[in-house]
């Protein structure tokens, strides 16, 4: 049993805070004014016939009534394909089963298509909304010229314009002709259609793609399929970092169906190409079976005495000497702990974690005279053009990039060494060449989720508030060289700002830093840093709720405190909304309906919130833990604020329960090993994922609807999870949870 | 390499390969069904599952010279117009988010709903347990087994 609903925020001091919250100065973050539909004069396409009408480039219209829309950003599951579609097609007034939508290639005149940061909504959708007006002003203006009609007493609806007064209309297919000898009328000429008129937007529309999936269409990177395509694989130093001395290549290339191996050079770069053995054959199985005789010699390099064990003794080691940096410091904490009522301490831990993506990365490329065409299931169709220019020195209008469906994305697909590895693949055998990684490579050479630990210290005062905060926060890190200097940075997704929640909150506040130097290729893991952060604040604000012998959301709504807006004091570092997480977080406790209910010992309720990628959610989990220790999850209740529309609510919905297990899989399974620099797990049978069984009886989902600007999905939904099942596992054995995953916490109670 | 004949979605198909290939390199790669996907290699995740004889199979797991004259249907074969009751209640209740194990949950399903029309959410948890999805659809996946175990239901009625 699942539900959703759409709700009104219905207090009218939301609008009177839009303006200083979102409104403009959000939008004018995240739209390029370069960028706007007047510009988007449509570009000659190869695909479609000329005689269309194609105000810009993401509309064309067919004289038979067939209405092609352009998909800028990669589909990677998030449904992005189906939904910035839609709001086109609302503006335009057209029939949603009119329209057929083509993945667009790498080009810019559709601007960035990266799909990272869940911005593909926020960033686009002014603009889509704009194009759409923009494509159906022109067929009015069609419809009104044809019938020498002003332009006023008409309206477009159905996919044609219809003159009300006499009953005339004509399809949009019967205004091509006309159209396209129109000029693109002025951005103030076109009027956006009022959200209270919206037919499409807001309603349940299935994925564009969902025929073709259901029936097993080639729709992604994987299924890709030329003419004389060979099968590469592409074997890397198990110790990251390490270089490929020699191979058996005679003996390789001796082998049934291969027809060639060699050794890429490589470079260091743990995001670029990596040295390597390749192998090429005619079939993926000719070259998996010839790799399994393969034999490298490789020089490990440094790396080769990493270990998580190493690291977490480190750590420890660490945590008792002041941090290196400080990144925040408010307040006297020592002072302030010193003088507290209750004094609590906890050290927290969470492991490095795969994005594994169920389809392994994997890319077509044919390299031909100097040019080269790449077919990638990418989240970042940019870096991989980038980086095959600056690898290869292939210049970038010599390369062609086809964007496929992916697999799944969640941060994976953002880095493209996937990518430069099959050119550099194709570059040497000159034919269409696919790259298939194995679910070992893809396990083994990910770009990681950084593990971490944090060591922390709250104090409270006589009357049960949260008067200190101090957190050291030992993370994993990178060297860089800057300005001809070595430093060390943190790793992607492995940094904390100062600003994050309870940062701007405490008086009494100090935020240390140190930072542990690694080999590991760390890369951003859907909401990176949140996934994890909101876990270890959460649960220990938790700690010191019960600890005060407060109700953890009573005292949670407490640090929140009375302000509207806190501002961001960091570099990078938003504003948040108070009030808006107040509202989100009472609405969750009124539906979970909580403090109301009693549970047995073994079950119980937690609560968590976050803020990331612009949108407020607030989640409470119920769950039920055996006595044996075995626990599941019964109902988690999910209030969000991401806004004034939700675009596709079949979509969005599918956003938030998809976070909510891919949380709960984070949090209940999944852990890396690193000895010997190298990654321990190789496949599902050690590294599982959670499994039907374990995923929660009931997600509820609620959008609650108000007048700030639209933000994404993607990623928002996921960081309150693990706190808030950790909280109800407190609940309800009074066990917690300071080590991730579950599996290294026994749940047993009697 | 030795040739064998093939029973596939009702069409004999002949095929030149290694004794040990995979049928999922087979059907991928020889024979263009590219419906079966590669996820693990090891028969972990389910999204290479077909029909052997009408019982959901690895194909990852199993070599070409072991499948014989068996009938293997693949999700191009699953039904000649895409509508099988998994196929049409998948996209009424857009199931998929990435869809690349949706064809390997489908051929799973639809071996339980042959071998039990009623199940209950225990009884899909249990089929459903080697097939992996890594976007989260499992509410949805149980839903739609449900609502096309109704639909199957009002069919045969």
């Amino acid at each position: 049993m699942n539900s959703t609903h759409l709700e009104n925020a219905g207090r009218r001091d939301f609008l009177r805070k839009s303006a200083l919250a979102g409104g403009g100065l959000v939008l004018g973050f995240y739209l390029n004014p370069a960028d706007s539909a007047a510009k988007r004069i449509a570009k000659p396409s190869t695909i479609l016939e000329t005689a269309e009408f194609k105000p810009n480039a993401f509309i064309h219209i067919a004289p038979n009534g067939t209405v092609t829309l352009i998909s800028k950003q990669p589909e990677i599951g998030q449904g992005i394909k189906t939904s910035l579609p839609m709001v086109i097609a609302e503006e335009l007034e057209v029939n949603w089963k009119d329209v057929v939508i083509l993945q667009g290639d790498l080009d810019p005149v559709y601007g960035s298509q990266s799909a990272g940061g869940s911005r593909s909504t926020p960033t686009n959708y002014e603009e889509f909304h704009r194009l759409g007006a923009t494509a159906r002003t022109m067929l009015i203006q069609a419809a009104a010229e044809l019938w020498k009609l002003p332009a006023t007493e008409l309206i477009a609806k159905d996919s044609a314009v219809h003159h009300l007064a006499s009953g005339r209309q004509l399809d949009y297919g019967k205004l091509v002709e006309k159209a396209s000898t129109l000029p693109v009328p002025a951005p103030e000429a076109v009027i956006l259609k009022d959200a209270k008129d919206y037919k499409l937007l807001g309603t349940r529309i299935g994925g564009i793609d969902n025929p073709g999936i259901v029936t097993g269409k080639p729709l992604f990177g994987i299924d890709v399929k030329l003419p004389g395509m060979l099968y590469a694989v592409y074997e890397k130093s198990p110790v990251f970092g390490g270089k490929a001395v020699s191979a058996n290549l005679d003996k390789i290339k001796s082998l049934p169906g291969v027809h060639n191996a060699f050794i890429i050079k490589g470079g260091t770069d743990l995001k670029g190409l990596l040295p390597g053995v390749a192998i090429v054959a005619d079939s993926t199985w000719a070259a998996f079976s010839a790799r399994k005789q393969l034999k490298v010699v490789w020089d490990d390099g440094e790396a080769a005495t990493e270990s998580w064990a190493g690291f977490t003794a480190k750590a420890k080691e660490l945590s008792t000497q002041p941090g290196t940096e400080i990144l925040r410091n408010d307040g006297n904490v020592k002072a302030a702990l010193e003088g507290a009522a209750k004094k609590v301490e906890a050290a927290y831990s969470y492991p490095f974690i795969s994005h594994a993506s169920i389809e392994p990365q994997n890319c077509t490329a044919w390299y031909k005279n100097g040019t080269i065409e790449i077919w990638a299931p990418t989240q970042n169709p940019e870096a991989g053009q980038k980086i095959v220019t600056e690898t290869l020195g292939i210049p970038k209008d010599k390369i062609t990039l086809h964007i496929t469906r992916s697999g799944g994305g969640f941060g994976r697909r953002l880095i493209p060494d996937y990518i430069i590895e099959a050119a550099a693949i194709a570059q040497q055998v000159k034919e269409p060449v696919k790259l298939t990684w194995t679910r070992e490579d893809d396990l083994q050479h990910d770009q990681y989720r950084a593990g971490g630990f944090h060591f922390l210290q709250g104090g409270l005062n006589d009357q049960g508030k949260l008067i200190a905060w101090h957190n050291h926060f030992v993370t994993f890190a990178h060297k860089s060289i800057k300005d001809g200097k070595t430093t060390l940075e943190p790793g992607s997704g492995a940094n904390l700002s100062g600003d994050e929640f309870p940062g701007r909150w405490v008086e009494n506040c100090q935020l240390e830093q140190t930072l542990l130097e690694c080999n590991i290729p760390m890369g951003p893991w859907r909401a990176p840093r949140s996934n994890v952060l909101a876990w270890v604040f959460h649960s220990f604000i938790d700690e010191l709720a019960h600890a005060a012998g407060r109700d953890p959301l009573e005292f949670r709504l407490e640090i929140l405190g009375d302000k509207d807006i806190i501002p961001g004091t960091g570099k990078q570092d938003l504003p948040y909304d108070v009030n808006r997480m107040k509202h989100v977080l009472q609405h969750v406790a009124e539906k979970a309906e909580w403090g109301k209910k009693t549970f047995p010992r073994g079950q119980g309720q937690g609560v968590a919130f976050h803020f990331s990628h612009r949108g407020y959610i607030a989640q409470i989990a119920e769950v039920t833990v055996s006595k044996e220790g075995k626990l599941k999850v019964d109902r988690v209740v999910v209030s969000t604020d991401i806004g004034a529309q939700i675009v596709n609510l079949s979509g969005a919905e599918n956003q938030v329960q998809g976070s909510v297990i891919d949380g709960l899989s984070a949090l209940m399974v999944q852990e890396l090993n690193i000895e010997k620099g190298r990654i321990v797990q190789s496949n599902f049978g050690d590294y599982p994922l959670l499994r039907i069984a374990d995923a929660p009886t009931r997600v509820d989902v609620h959008f609650l609807k108000t007048d700030y600007p639209v933000t994404g999905l993607g990623e928002p939904a996921l960081p309150p999870l693990a706190p808030a099942v950790c909280n109800a596992i407190f609940a309800a054995t009074g066990i917690r949870v300071r080590q991730l995953p579950l599996l290294r916490t026994d749940l047993s109670w009697s | 390499m030795s040739k064998y004949h093939l029973n596939i979605n009702g069409t004999p198909k002949t095929v030149n390969v290694a004794a040990d290939t995979p049928l999922l390199w087979v059907l991928r790669d020889h024979l263009n069904l590219v419906g079966t996907k590669f996820g693990c290699g090891i028969g972990q995740c389910g999204v290479c599952t077909v029909h052997i004889d009408g019982v959901p199979t690895r194909t990852c797991l199993t070599p070409i010279s072991k499948v014989g004259k068996s009938q293997i249907t693949t999700i191009e074969g699953l039904t000649k117009n895409g509508d099988h009751p998994l196929q049409k209640v998948w996209q009424e209740l857009d199931v998929p988010q990435c869809g690349y194990c949706q064809a390997g949950q489908i051929m799973t399903a639809a071996a339980l709903l042959k071998k039990n029309p009623q199940p209950s959410d225990a009884d899909i948890d249990t089929a459903m347990a080697g097939n992996l999805c890594r976007c989260g659809t499992y509410l949805r996946i149980r839903a739609g087994i449900h609502r096309a175990a109704e639909i199957a239901g009002k069919e045969s009625a």
